[in-house]
């Protein structure tokens, strides 16, 4: 099949594949940090100027700014990692980050990759049977390829669920 | 003491008439949460419903609660402010189906019953039946079949709904202290609406009050308001309470973390000294309002807290749905005239509140601890015995619970229990 397309546009496919390929990995990876609460490694994914949001749909859809968390950098990023493991009083828990759906949106100008994937958060406390659905959301991202890897430039992350399950003890 | 069998008579009698003491069953009881909805919420209460900013145009109307009871308030053509229970006269639809939006009148999609936006009933559909056969009877008159309508007032751009006729002026039921704080924070600028926040917490709705008339906690849980020096137990503060016990004002003054002794220190386990934020903007207070403290909760009874936390500002709506849980709905807020900066530290100050904020997800979980505690328990009691001095109402010390007692005071009063 492939030796039938003309040699560049095979090229562009498997490109195209690479990115794909690479940007789930980068997902899974981002999600494992999460589930483990390997907070350091994960503000380590961010770039110095990134943003990052936990914003409802309720809100984003209005145009309204306001986020669960609301990060303009990474510095306020790691001040959020250092509160959530040294400061912040929240019941033990166990956490299942799942995400899938990427899709690759385009490049922007700078070389930035935009792209988007849906997510799940499962949360499991320790005094109660269940594990329940915490959060469905989308990531509105986009990655920059900083030497080798790509870090996160902007991670919009928009939950459909109107009301939160009592704290979001955690990021997404 | 001796334990004795509670027979169904003294079930709700409050232990030895005694304010120190709270018994379980306030919290945790379906039929004292029926009273409540009844005596309280849709008693002689004004009821958090809206910011008037919500609604600025005719035709604008926004979904609300006044106790677990949905209603929507709604701007008519003639500017007035109207508070609509969500239910439909015909068979109860909560025909409401949308957060907020405009309209020209509401159409319930059950059978299209049709209310103007002041609740009129306008349109029956076959009201006289199909070629002469079915309808309604002769003597249906669309008048008395309008919406349920509740009473209003507005204060500085904040709507309030009560179902009482006979509740006092809204500057009356604050009380010149609480008043006071309240204007401080809803100084005559025009709201701008930032976005909501919104969670459910497994816990009953008396202890978010509770959390927020109880100074003690907030140097103790609050782990990173010490850490970073906001907020210490030598701190100039104040917890004032309304006349009535029903309201509180928490207040605090941002200090210098180098200012705490060192007896402080040692009785919060929690204080680190020489860490510092990466990004310090968090915690700055661009000095705006017209009062000498740099934090403010406000409880308002029964169902609103106003949140001035330095720079960020919101209000809480509780909505309690039953004895175990609430929910909690947050508008967050600036000021027109705000620039693109303003906004912003308004934003990244938002970080220490709402369900994910350093401050506010311990709030939750440990509210969600306390009602877990009461599980299984059965006649328990709660202790509130700190500063004696004060045994009930305004307190110059972090180290009080006589805000809780006035307001028990109150609540029992109001209950009639």
């Amino acid at each position: 099949m492939l030796e039938k397309l003309h040699p560049a546009a095979n090229d562009r496919r498997i490109e195209a594949l690479l990115l794909h390929r690479e940007l789930e990995e980068f997902n899974t990876t981002y999600a494992a940090a999460l589930d483990e609460q390997r907070l350091d490694d994960w503000a380590e994914m961010f770039t110095d100027d990134a943003f990052y949001v936990v914003i409802s749909r309720e809100n984003a859809d209005r145009g309204m700014p306001v986020g669960l968390i609301y990060c303009e950098n990474k510095a306020m990023i790691c001040d959020r990692a250092f509160a959530h493991q040294h400061t912040a009083m929240f019941a033990p828990r166990y956490l299942r980050h799942i995400v899938g759906n990427l899709q690759v949106l385009g490049e922007e100008p700078n070389g930035d990759v935009r792209a988007r994937a849906n997510y799940i958060v499962v949360q499991v406390l320790l005094d109660r049977p269940d594990a329940k659905l915490h959060q469905v959301g989308v990531y509105y991202d986009r990655f920059r390829r900083i030497g080798d890897r790509f870090k996160l430039a902007e991670r919009r992350c928009v939950y459909d669920n109107l009301l939160v399950d009592n704290a979001l003890c955690l990021p997404v | 003491m001796a334990w004795q069998e509670p027979t169904v008579a003294r079930r709700y009698v409050w232990p030895d008439d005694d304010l120190t003491v709270i018994p379980d069953w306030v919290y945790t009881d379906e039929v004292i949460y029926d009273r409540e909805v009844e005596r309280i919420f849709h008693g002689a209460t004004w009821n958090y419903v809206a910011l008037e900013a919500e609604i600025a145009k005719a035709g604008d109307f926004i979904r609300s609660h006044v106790g677990p009871t949905p209603v929507v308030v709604a701007r008519a053509e003639d500017g007035s402010i109207n508070v609509l229970e969500n239910r439909c006269m015909h068979r109860a639809a909560e025909f409401c189906r949308e957060l907020s939006g405009t309209t020209k009148e509401f159409i319930c999609p059950y059978h299209q019953w049709t209310y103007d936006l002041r609740g009129n009933l306008i349109g029956v559909p076959f009201r006289r039946g199909v070629a002469g056969k079915g309808g309604m009877p002769a003597d249906f008159k669309a008048e008395d079949h309008g919406l349920r309508k509740l009473n209003v007032t507005t204060h500085r751009g904040v709507v309030f709904a009560s179902y009482s006729d006979d509740v006092e002026p809204f500057v009356d039921y604050l009380g010149p202290e609480v008043l006071r704080e309240f204007d401080a924070t809803f100084d005559g600028r025009k709201l701008t609406v930032l976005g909501h926040y919104r969670h459910s917490l497994p816990g009953n709705w008396k202890l978010y009050h509770e959390n927020l008339k109880d100074p003690y906690h907030a140097t103790l849980l609050h782990t990173f308001l010490v850490t970073f020096g906001l907020l210490v137990a030598g701190n100039r503060s104040l917890m004032l309470t309304d006349k009535s016990g029903r309201h509180g004002v928490m207040a605090s003054a941002k200090s210098d973390a180098k200012a705490v002794t060192g007896d402080a220190k040692k009785e919060m386990r929690s204080f680190k000294e020489g860490l510092t934020l990466r990004d310090t903007r968090l915690m700055d207070f661009v000095e705006e309002f017209d009062s000498p403290w740099s934090v403010t909760m406000a409880t308002i009874w029964p169902n609103l807290i106003v949140q001035r936390e330095m720079n960020t500002l919101g209000i809480r709506q509780i909505v309690p749905t039953g004895p175990h849980e609430f929910i909690m709905k947050w508008t967050m807020f600036g000021f027109e005239g705000d620039d693109e900066a303003m906004t912003r530290h308004r934003l990244r100050q938002g970080n220490l509140m709402g369900p994910a904020g350093y401050l506010g997800l311990e709030d939750n979980e440990a509210i969600k601890f306390v009602q877990d505690g009461m599980q299984g328990v059965p006649h328990g009691r709660h202790l509130v015995k700190l500063d004696p001095k004060t045994p009930a109402g305004t307190s110059d010390t972090l180290i009080s619970e006589a805000a809780i007692r006035a307001m028990y005071r109150h609540w029992r009063e109001a209950m009639a229990l």
